[in-house]
């Protein structure tokens, strides 16, 4: 890998990671009475494994072809492996997670492995580490291929994937250490928050530069989701973690908002990292590789045009739905609602614009498990936003708030949708981006379906039946009019379908390993497929817009 | 059947699909476009609840949290207990008859952050200070399954050995004020002292807590533990004070019974 880069952006990189060093070390140093100190170690042990790898390299020889003639991939590689590496830790501790609801006992002793501590790991493991890496590699993909150009540098590239995860190490070993700001799904403290915006503006500067360059005068549907992934993240980040640290020396910090401010402030956040992380990012995944997977045309350009400006305009109102009956004002809880229903129009759009692109191409969904993956993806995408926009309604969410309907909820988009679209997703893009013929085992990729699928159904009724059971169980009353049951009553209740649910996700993780070695075993053992045909090609014709060096 | 339905709506698709057409060449058009739509929606719902006056009510003799409640605040975050525990009792009869007066703003007007909560794998804690008593809540926590079999809570045991941490709490007060809670000078000055007096009744430090704080100010040693401070005494003295930083909720629904 190193081999690509040329002499002048290795030095840059070894600047790179050199930085990295000294501020590992400052933070290990100025915290070292903290957890800080810590991190800090963390950091400069990340920075410095990178600024030796790029040492070592320093005085090889550099590459001599053409480099405008082909696609850079090599970021691409790694951020799937990533992904598929981040994707079987983080679903493993979901399934711990999951076990020690069920048997407390698998708690064991220690301060890091109580289910406060590593539910974050679960949470942010899975959205931040599978989906984030996904969401960074398959964009590098897609913005070179639909632009027709190859990205502008080969270090931001670089710098956005491993500064990212970066990040991702630093809110994990934070939260087992106690580090949290305690906000879901924005826990990181601080300094890992001021970093996500460092490496955040690179990402949105390399993919504005990459589209600058492009041959090709439309930017693609794909592209504009993938932006809006990108933008409205980076807004919704820098707000809802404003705060002011306790001391520059220590982790804690404490947020500007308070009480009722901060409630809408981090629901805001907190829905719309569900759209714009969860959602945008992933259909921009939909929007390229379901088509190019089916080989059909998108079904409808207008369509598609209506539901992405939906979707950006609908989602952020949303929010207040997690506030339903609670000390938020009314209006705001009745605006949240409105829009969440009005929501299923767009959403709706997006899911039936994949499914009609699949006319014509039904022989391929039933004989290529890759192409199913994304289909049943599209499908739970529309069930799961139909089910939220009915959880929103204000008498339906008094029963469901605070349930494990809110989770199996979650997890029919995060399972069903997310992580079935990536999966698709890296099956098709795996053997385009190692030049191989095709996955080692198309039977592995059955399995994995099946798997996923079967993991996911079982866990979303699991905690439909808990949900729902807990729920009504709370609001029941005795005929003289007192409550019938105790808290520790659904507790009780809902054992058995703790147990399915731990079922359900461990057949999931399983399928997760699958697809990871099959991605390896593809990378080692395939044959290379010849002749390789991927390189930056003028729109005007299939001919190349450069003669082609190789 | 779809195009029929649409067909109404063709004039305005066509000028839409359009203009898209046009835009779409223009990644700074898309980027601003993006902005402006997404933009919108969170300004209209948050800005105004910094302004509109009755959006919190508002209590005069709403108490602060002590720096030994703060700090046990800090412990209830660092282990994510609001992860399984909310502190919002919603506007419906079950919840009110099972938990309490209903939350109102003021009572959290001064947390930094809310810890609302989004799931009950266990219950409400907003109003679960003096339910129990301290012993109580120390064996609940060093094992859960003691008292209540049924219980899938994770044991805190290790909480009743580890030692306060006190040095950092006149910085954390100070940056609370700095977010606009109105902790005084002698109150940040002399946080680390007030920790320790409140869980020391027999201390000269416990004099001082109950000067800046009111009377009323719990001063017990939580834990039972006479040899350490522990961070047990913290955790303990914070879920005993939730609930009771303002009487509002009491006042408004005298019709509510606990």
């Amino acid at each position: 890998m190193m081999s690509n880069l040329t002499g002048a952006e290795r030095a840059s990189a070894m600047l790179i990671t050199g930085i990295g060093v000294v501020i590992g070390l400052t933070m290990a140093i100025a915290g070292r009475n903290d957890v800080m100190g810590a991190q800090g170690w963390i950091v400069l042990a990340f920075s410095a494994v990178l600024f030796f790898v790029v040492a070592n390299a320093l005085y090889h020889p550099e590459p001599t072809e053409d480099r405008t003639t082909s696609y850079y991939d090599d970021p691409t590689k790694v951020g799937i492996l990533l992904a598929l590496f981040w994707a079987v830790v983080a679903m493993g501790i979901g399934v711990w997670v999951a076990a020690q609801l069920a048997w407390p006992n698998l708690r064991f002793d220690a301060a890091w492995s109580s289910f406060g501590r590593i539910r974050p790991v679960h949470t942010s493991g899975v959205i931040f580490g599978f989906g984030g890496n996904a969401l960074i590699a398959t964009s590098y993909h897609i913005m070179q291929r639909t632009s027709r150009a190859r990205m502008p540098d080969q270090v931001t590239p670089w710098f956005v994937l491993l500064g990212f995860n970066l990040f991702c190490i630093i809110a994990a070993s934070g939260y087992l250490m106690g580090v949290t700001q305690s906000k879901e799904y924005a826990e990181p403290e601080w300094y890992a928050d001021i970093w996500l915006v460092v490496v955040w503006v690179a990402y949105f500067v390399l993919y504005i530069r990459t589209l600058a360059r492009r041959n090709e005068p439309h930017i693609y549907v794909a592209n504009w989701y993938y932006l809006a992934f990108i933008l409205v993240v980076a807004v919704l980040h820098i707000v809802n973690n404003l705060a002011v640290p306790a001391s520059f020396a220590g982790a804690k910090s404490y947020s500007a908002f308070s009480g009722v401010q901060d409630a809408m402030t981090q629901w805001w956040y907190g829905h719309n990292a569900v759209a714009f992380f969860l959602t945008s990012g992933f259909l921009g995944m939909l929007y390229y590789f379901l088509p190019k997977r089916a080989e059909r045309p998108i079904y409808s350009y207008r369509l598609s045009i209506l539901s992405f400006w939906g979707i950006t305009f609908f989602y952020i109102w949303a929010g207040s739905h997690h506030l339903h009956y609670t000390a938020l004002p009314h209006w705001v809880q009745t605006l949240g609602m409105t829009f969440s229903v009005m929501l299923l129009i767009p959403s709706w759009a997006s899911a039936g614009n994949a499914l009609m692109t699949l006319n014509g191409a039904w022989h391929k969904v039933r004989d290529d498990a890759t192409l199913r993956f994304m289909m049943v993806a599209a499908v739970f995408y529309g069930l799961s936003t139909f089910e939220g926009s009915f959880m929103a309604i204000r008498p339906v969410n008094a029963l469901s708030h605070y349930t494990d309907w809110t989770i199996g909820h979650v997890h029919a988009g995060a399972m069903g949708w997310v992580a079935l679209i990536t999966f698709g997703s890296i099956y098709a893009l795996t053997p385009v981006l190692w030049r191989r013929e095709r996955m080692y085992s198309g039977m592995a990729v059955e399995w994995h379906f099946w798997l996923a699928l079967a993991g996911t159904v079982i866990y979303v009724f699991a905690m439909w039946n808990s949900g729902i059971t807990q729920g009504l169980m709370w609001r029941t009353y005795t005929e003289s009019g007192t409550l019938r049951f105790s808290f520790t009553d659904t507790l009780i209740a809902m054992h058995p379908y703790y147990i399915a649910r731990a079922l359900g996700g461990l057949m999931f993780l399983i399928g997760a390993c699958i697809g990871f070695w099959n991605v390896i075993m593809t990378i080692r053992h395939v044959p290379n497929l010849s002749p390789e045909l991927d390189y930056p090609k003028s729109s005007k014709a299939t001919e190349p817009a450069v003669p082609v060096a190789e | 059947m779809f195009k029929t339905i649409l067909k109404p709506f063709s004039k305005f698709f066509e000028l839409q699909a359009k203009t898209h057409y046009r835009v779409e060449r223009h990644s700074m058009a898309l980027t601003f476009g993006i902005i402006l739509a997404a933009g919108v929606g969170g300004f209209v719902e948050i800005a105004p609840l910094f302004t509109i006056d009755d959006t919190v009510e508002i209590d005069p003799d709403m108490r602060l949290y002590t720096p030994l409640e703060q700090a046990g605040r800090d412990i209830y975050i660092r282990e994510g207990c609001y992860a399984c525990h909310s502190q919002m009792i919603r506007t419906l009869r079950d919840e009110v008859e099972r938990y309490g007066p209903y939350s109102l703003a003021v009572e959290s007007q001064n947390d930094h952050p809310m810890l609302w909560g989004s799931k009950r794998t266990g219950p409400d804690l907003a109003r679960v200070g003096e339910k129990y008593s301290d012993d109580w809540q120390v064996r609940h926590l060093v094992d859960p399954r003691a008292l209540v079999p049924e219980s899938v809570m994770p044991h805190y045991a290790f909480l009743l050995d580890a030692q306060l941490e006190t040095d950092s709490l006149p910085d954390r007060l100070w940056a609370l004020r700095m977010v606009g809670v109105p902790y005084t000078d002698a109150m940040i000055e002399n946080a680390g002292v007030d920790a320790v007096g409140q869980a020391r009744p027999e201390s000269d430090w416990a004099d001082g807590v109950l000067d800046r704080y009111g009377q009323e100010t719990a001063v017990r040693t939580f834990d039972g533990r006479t040899d350490l401070v522990t961070e047990m005494d913290a955790l303990v003295a914070y879920l005993q004070i939730l609930g009771h930083l303002t009487d509002l909720p009491q006042q408004i629904q005298p019709q509510a019974e606990e």
